[in-house]
C-alpha cells in the first residue's frame, strides 16, 4: 500500500470559497423582481372577485420571496457547495449505506414517460407503471425469499409500522390478543416508536458480551402476549446473529412472528435471506441497499415483503398481473392504504434499474465486496481504534474511542469531527447505544482500497493530533463552512422560520 | 458484469491476504449453513446501462397517460404545474441529491438551510409559526396531525370532514388499527360538511379540508367553532397553492395544517415521491413529528442551522417518541422552496388566479353540454365535481381516446359509495385546470366530452 493513495472518496481538495454566511432567499429578495414565466394561454383573465365569493379571498398578500433567475441560481448553488454528499466523497455512516448512487437510474427517474404520469391515471393507461411495481415486488421476494410485497411505505419507518399492523392483523384474524414486541437493546429508535404507533408495548431483550441477542434472555421474555419481534440481522453492530434459527423457533413456539428490519440488507445479498432464517414480515430500506439517493434526509422506500400466511392482509390496492394486463387488486383482509398515492413510485423504479443492472450476480457481489471493505478497514484500523466487538463483521465496523478518552480526553465525537477536516464525513457516532464512544464506519461497496487506506491514514493522523494536540480536536472541524454549532441554543431559543421572533 | 464496484481481481486477492483469508466466502463462514442461499439469488444476471433503459422504454412506452400525450385533467392532490428547466437544474444538483440526513451540520449547512427556507414559506403559506422539516405525503401528515391532536387532548375521537381526501382518510383509518383512534367521517350534503350530524364534544380533532377534494370552498368558520366548543385540535388540509390568494390556514384559525407539496416543483411521479407539509401553532411545538431546523450561531458566532428540538425524536425518545418518522422528503422540501424563489410573491399569485380562471371557464363551458350538470352548487378554486349521464370510468376511457386524461372518476377514488356524495357517485368526474392549460386545451377538452357524452 503505498503512503498517499490517490483514488477517489477522499474530498479535502474541494474549494470553499470563504467563510462567510449565505444570505436567506428571503434576506435577497427586492420588490417586484421575478423569475417566472408562465404559457400563454388565451384564457379570459376574469378578475378573482367574479369567481369566488369575497369571504375566501386573503386580504393580505402572502411574501414569498422576489429573487431573479440569476440570484435564485447563485443562491441554492453555493448552499450546495456548504453541503457534503456521496458525489463529493466518501460518506462511511454506520447504519445508511451511503453508497454510489448511479446517474443511470438519475436518468430513469427523469423519464417524463414515468414521471409525468397521474397517479389517479386509470390501470389501463398506466400499465408500463403498473408492469413496474410488479416486476419489482417479485424481485424483491426474490432477493428476500418472501411470497408478496406492498411497495407503499414511502421509508423504512413507515415499512415498520405496517409491518406491525400486519402483525396485529394476523393476531386478531386468529383471535388472538396480545400485547407486547420485543426488541433488542441494540436496535434503531424507529423500532420501539413503530411498537408504540402499532399498539403495543415494547419489551428489551438485551444483547449479551458477544454483542448479539441474548438468547436465554429471549427466552425468558418470551410468552403467550408476545405478538413478535423486530430484530436487524446483521444487527446494528455490524454482527450476524448466529443464534436466529433459535431465535425463530423459540418465538414461532410461543405463536409470535419475526420482524427483519432492512437497514441492513446490503450485507447479506445473495449470501442469506430474510426468509430463509423464518422471518415473517420484512422491510427494504431502497434508499440503503438499492442505492436511490437520500436526498438530504429523504425520499426513501419501504417496502415490506411477507411470508405466505400474512399476504391477504397486505396494504391496497397491489399492482398484480392479471391474464395478460396489470391491474389493481385489493387483498381481501387488507389493512388499508399506508400511502396517499401508490408509494414513492419514482425511487421504486431507480430501485428496479439497479437491480437489473446488477442482476442476481452483482447483487451478491455488492454484499460481498461491503462486507471485504469493512472487514479491511476494521483490521486496518484494529491498532487504534479496536473494534467494540473483535471478530469479523458484516458490511460495517462498529469501533470504539474509549482508549483515546481514558488516555488523552478525546472522544468519538472529536474524531469524527476532525474527519470532516480531512475531507471524510463522519461515521455514525454513539450509536449503537449499547457500545461506549461507538464510531461505526459501513464503508460500503463502491469505495476503492486507496480510498479506505486514505481513511485510515486521517484517523492515524487524528489519533497523533489526540496525542500531541488533544485541545484542537476539542474544536474541530476549523476547515468546513461553519464550525461547531450551539445546538443548546437553538433549543432553548427556537428560530424555525426567518418571520420568528429574536 | 455491469455494476459500479471499483475492486480489480488483485485488489481482491490482496484484501482477503491482508485478512488472512482465502476467498470471499470466508467472510460468510460464521453464517450457519443451514439458512445460507446456496444457488444463488433466483434473478437474471446483470444488463448493462443500455440494455436496462431498452427495457424501460417499453414501461414508458406504455404508459399512454403521460402528460407528453395527454392534456391532463387529474388532481386531487396532484396537479401539472409548470416546472421550469431552473427548478429542475437546481433541484438536481447532487449535493442536494446524495446527502444524507444533515446529522454533521458543520458539512450540511447547505441542506439546512434550504430547508430552513422551506419552513419559512411553509409557516408563511399556512399562517401558522411552527413547521416542520416535511413528511412523506398529505395523507401521513393528516395521520401526524391526528396523533398530535391525542397527545394534546388526551381524547381519541378524530371527527373528520368527508370532504377531505378520499385516500387521506383512508390512510387515517389504517394507522388508526394501532393507535386505536375512533375515526368519525362527517358526511357533505350538497358539497358542503354537515357538521350538525355527528357530536364532536369529546372529539380530539376536527378535521376539515380548504378547498373539499370535490374542490368546494366551505366556510371553515363552523368547523372551528366546534373544534373551540369541544377542546379539540382545528386541523385544516388545505391547497398550498390556493393560499397563493386564499385564506391561509392559519387565518381560518387552525391549530394544524396538513397538505400536499407535490404542487411546488415535483412531478406528477405516478404519486411519489410527494411532499408532505405540517405546520402547526406554538401551543404545540413539543409534539411536533419529524425534524425541524432551527437558526443559531457556531463557536465562532456565525450565524449557522442545525436540526432541533431532538429530544422529541425516536432515535432519543424511542417508544415514547411524538412520531416514528426518520427519513422524509427533505429533497422535494428543498424542490419546493426552489420552485417558490422562482416563483416569488407575484408568480405564486399568478399560478393560483390562472387556476382558478382556467378551473371556471372549462365549468362554464362544460355545463353547456346537454347532460352535463354540476355535482353540487358552491363556490370553489381549482377543480370542481360534475355529474355525468355516464359512468365517469367510462368517460374517461373515451376522452383518453381524444389525448385528454378527463379527470379523476368520484367512485374509483372512493372504491365505492362515500359520505361525501349523497348518490350516483360512479357518474361524478373530478375536473382540475393549472395555469399550464390554454383556452385552445379547454376548448378541445369541451368538445371531446360533447362528443364522448352523445356518442
Amino acid at each position: 500500500m503505498s503512503e498517499t493513495p490517490a483514488p477517489g472518496g477522499r474530498a479535502a481538495s474541494a474549494p470553499i470559497m470563504g467563510h462567510e454566511s449565505e444570505p436567506t432567499l428571503f434576506e435577497m429578495s427586492v420588490a417586484n423582481r421575478s423569475a417566472y414565466q408562465l404559457r400563454t394561454t388565451g384564457v379570459p383573465a376574469t378578475r378573482l372577485g367574479d369567481l369566488i365569493p369575497g369571504d375566501h379571498l386573503n386580504a393580505n398578500v402572502v411574501p414569498i420571496a422576489e429573487v431573479s433567475e440569476r440570484d435564485l441560481v447563485a443562491h441554492f448553488t453555493r448552499l450546495s457547495h456548504r453541503q457534503f454528499s456521496v458525489d463529493l466523497g466518501m460518506y462511511p455512516l454506520g447504519s445508511c449505506t451511503m453508497k454510489y448512487n448511479p446517474k443511470f437510474c438519475d436518468a430513469i427517474a427523469n423519464d417524463l414517460g414515468l414521471n409525468s404520469v397521474h397517479p389517479g391515471t386509470p390501470a389501463s393507461l398506466s400499465q408500463g407503471w403498473l408492469e413496474i411495481l410488479v416486476t419489482l415486488e417479485e424481485k424483491l421476494c426474490a432477493v428476500t425469499g418472501m411470497s408478496a410485497a406492498t411497495l407503499q411505505p414511502a421509508a423504512g419507518a413507515a415499512g415498520e409500522l405496517t409491518g406491525l399492523l400486519l402483525m396485529r392483523a394476523y393476531h386478531e384474524a386468529n383471535g388472538d390478543v396480545r400485547r407486547r414486541v420485543l426488541i433488542p437493546d441494540s436496535a434503531h429508535g424507529t423500532n420501539p416508536a413503530s411498537v408504540t404507533l402499532g399498539g403495543y408495548e415494547v419489551t428489551t431483550v438485551p444483547s449479551n458480551e458477544r454483542g448479539l441477542v441474548d438468547l436465554e434472555k429471549l427466552k425468558t421474555a418470551l410468552g403467550p402476549d408476545v405478538a413478535g419481534i423486530m430484530l436487524t440481522n446483521p444487527n446494528t453492530v455490524g454482527l450476524f446473529e448466529e443464534e436466529i434459527t433459535e431465535i425463530a423457533k423459540a418465538v414461532h413456539d410461543v405463536g409470535g412472528l419475526l420482524y427483519y428490519d432492512g437497514a441492513n440488507l446490503n450485507a447479506i445479498l445473495g449470501a442469506v435471506r430474510p426468509g430463509d432464517m423464518g422471518f415473517d414480515i420484512v422491510h427494504m430500506n431502497l434508499h440503503k441497499t438499492f442505492a436511490t439517493p437520500h436526498g438530504g434526509g429523504g425520499p426513501g422506500a419501504g417496502p415490506v415483503a411477507v411470508a405466505p400466511r400474512l399476504v391477504e392482509f397486505l396494504p391496497g390496492p397491489r399492482a398484480t398481473k392479471v391474464g395478460g394486463t396489470f391491474e389493481w387488486v385489493t387483498p381481501p383482509r387488507s389493512i388499508g392504504r399506508v400511502h396517499g398515492w401508490h408509494g414513492n413510485a419514482v425511487v421504486l423504479a431507480r430501485a428496479l434499474a439497479y437491480i437489473d443492472v446488477h442482476g442476481g450476480d452483482g447483487l451478491t457481489r455488492v454484499a460481498q465486496h461491503a462486507v471485504l471493505n469493512a472487514n479491511w478497514l476494521r483490521h486496518r484500523l484494529r491498532e487504534i481504534l479496536p473494534a467494540a466487538y473483535n471478530r469479523v463483521c458484516m458490511h460495517e465496523c462498529t469501533l470504539t474511542a474509549t482508549g483515546l478518552k481514558a488516555k488523552y480526553g478525546v472522544r468519538g465525537l472529536d474524531v469524527a469531527k476532525a474527519l470532516l477536516e480531512e475531507g471524510f464525513h463522519s461515521p455514525t457516532v454513539y450509536f449503537p447505544l449499547i457500545v461506549e464512544e461507538a464510531l461505526m464506519f459501513e464503508p460500503t461497496e463502491t469505495e476503492s482500497v486507496q480510498t479506505l487506506e486514505s481513511l485510515a491514514q486521517a484517523l492515524e493522523r487524528i489519533v497523533q493530533r489526540a496525542q500531541d494536540d488533544p485541545e484542537s480536536l476539542h474544536r474541530a472541524p476549523q476547515s468546513t463552512p461553519v464550525s461547531r454549532v450551539d445546538e443548546a441554543r437553538a433549543a432553548r431559543q427556537l428560530i424555525a422560520t426567518a418571520d420568528a421572533v429574536r | 458484469m455491469a455494476d459500479y464496484l471499483p475492486h480489480t481481481e488483485n485488489d481482491v486477492a490482496s484484501m482477503l491476504a491482508f485478512l488472512g483469508m482465502n476467498s470471499l466466502d470466508d467472510l460468510f463462514a460464521h453464517i450457519p449453513a443451514s439458512v445460507r442461499l446456496a444457488q444463488g439469488l433466483a434473478l437474471d444476471d446483470g444488463l448493462s446501462e443500455p440494455d436496462v433503459a431498452a427495457i424501460f422504454d417499453g414501461y414508458s412506452d406504455a404508459n399512454r397517460a403521460k402528460t407528453t400525450a395527454m392534456t391532463c385533467y387529474a388532481g386531487g392532490g396532484a396537479y401539472d404545474h409548470e416546472v421550469p428547466p431552473v427548478v429542475k437544474a437546481l433541484a438536481s444538483r447532487s449535493e442536494f441529491v446524495t446527502a444524507y440526513t444533515p446529522y454533521q451540520p458543520e458539512v450540511a449547512q447547505g441542506v439546512l438551510q434550504a430547508i430552513f427556507e422551506y419552513q419559512t414559506l411553509i409557516s408563511r403559506l399556512s399562517g401558522l409559526p411552527i413547521p416542520n422539516a416535511s413528511l412523506y405525503d398529505a395523507a401521513t401528515a393528516l395521520v401526524e396531525a391526528l396523533n398530535m391532536a391525542h397527545g394534546a387532548t388526551g381524547r381519541s375521537k378524530m371527527v373528520i370532514s368527508s370532504g377531505i381526501h378520499p385516500h387521506w382518510r383512508q390512510v387515517a383509518r389504517t394507522f388508526a388499527k394501532g393507535t386505536g383512534h375512533e375515526i368519525v367521517e362527517v358526511p357533505l350534503l350538497d358539497g358542503v360538511t354537515d357538521w350538525s350530524s355527528v357530536d364532536v364534544s369529546d372529539a380530539a380533532a376536527v378535521v376539515a379540508a380548504y378547498p373539499n377534494y370535490l374542490g368546494v370552498l366551505e366556510d371553515l368558520s363552523k368547523a372551528k367553532a366546534l373544534a373551540v366548543a369541544s377542546g379539540a385540535l382545528f386541523v385544516v388540509g388545505a391547497d398550498p397553492v390556493a393560499a397563493g390568494v386564499l385564506k391561509t390556514a392559519g387565518q381560518w384559525g387552525a391549530d394544524v395544517f396538513v397538505g400536499e407539496g407535490q404542487a411546488f416543483g415535483t412531478p406528477l411521479s405516478f404519486g411519489g415521491p410527494y411532499l408532505g407539509l405540517f405546520a402547526c401553532t406554538e401551543a404545540q411545538v413539543r409534539r411536533l413529528p419529524g425534524r425541524i431546523v432551527g437558526e443559531t450561531v457556531d463557536s465562532s458566532g456565525r450565524k449557522a442551522f442545525v436540526t432541533t428540538l431532538r429530544a422529541r425524536e425516536q432515535d432519543i425518545r424511542r417508544e415514547k417518541a411524538t412520531s416514528n418518522v426518520c427519513t422524509n422528503q427533505t429533497l422535494m422540501a428543498v424542490t419546493a422552496a426552489i420552485q417558490l424563489g422562482w416563483l416569488g410573491t407575484n408568480g405564486l399569485r399568478e399560478v393560483a388566479t390562472r387556476c382558478a380562471q382556467g378551473a371556471h371557464y372549462l365549468f362554464d363551458e362544460v355545463l353547456r353540454i346537454n347532460g352535463v350538470g354540476a355535482a353540487n352548487s358552491q363556490p370553489f378554486f381549482r377543480e370542481f365535481a360534475i355529474r355525468l349521464p355516464r359512468s365517469a370510468n367510462d368517460v374517461i376511457a373515451s376522452m383518453a381516446e381524444q389525448h385528454v386524461l378527463a379527470g379523476l372518476s368520484a367512485g374509483a377514488l372512493c372504491e365505492g359509495d362515500d359520505p361525501s356524495i349523497e348518490s350516483g357517485i360512479d357518474r361524478v368526474l373530478l375536473v382540475s385546470v393549472t395555469e399550464r392549460r390554454t383556452k385552445d386545451e379547454l376548448d378541445h377538452y369541451v368538445r371531446a366530452l360533447q362528443e364522448v357524452i352523445s356518442s
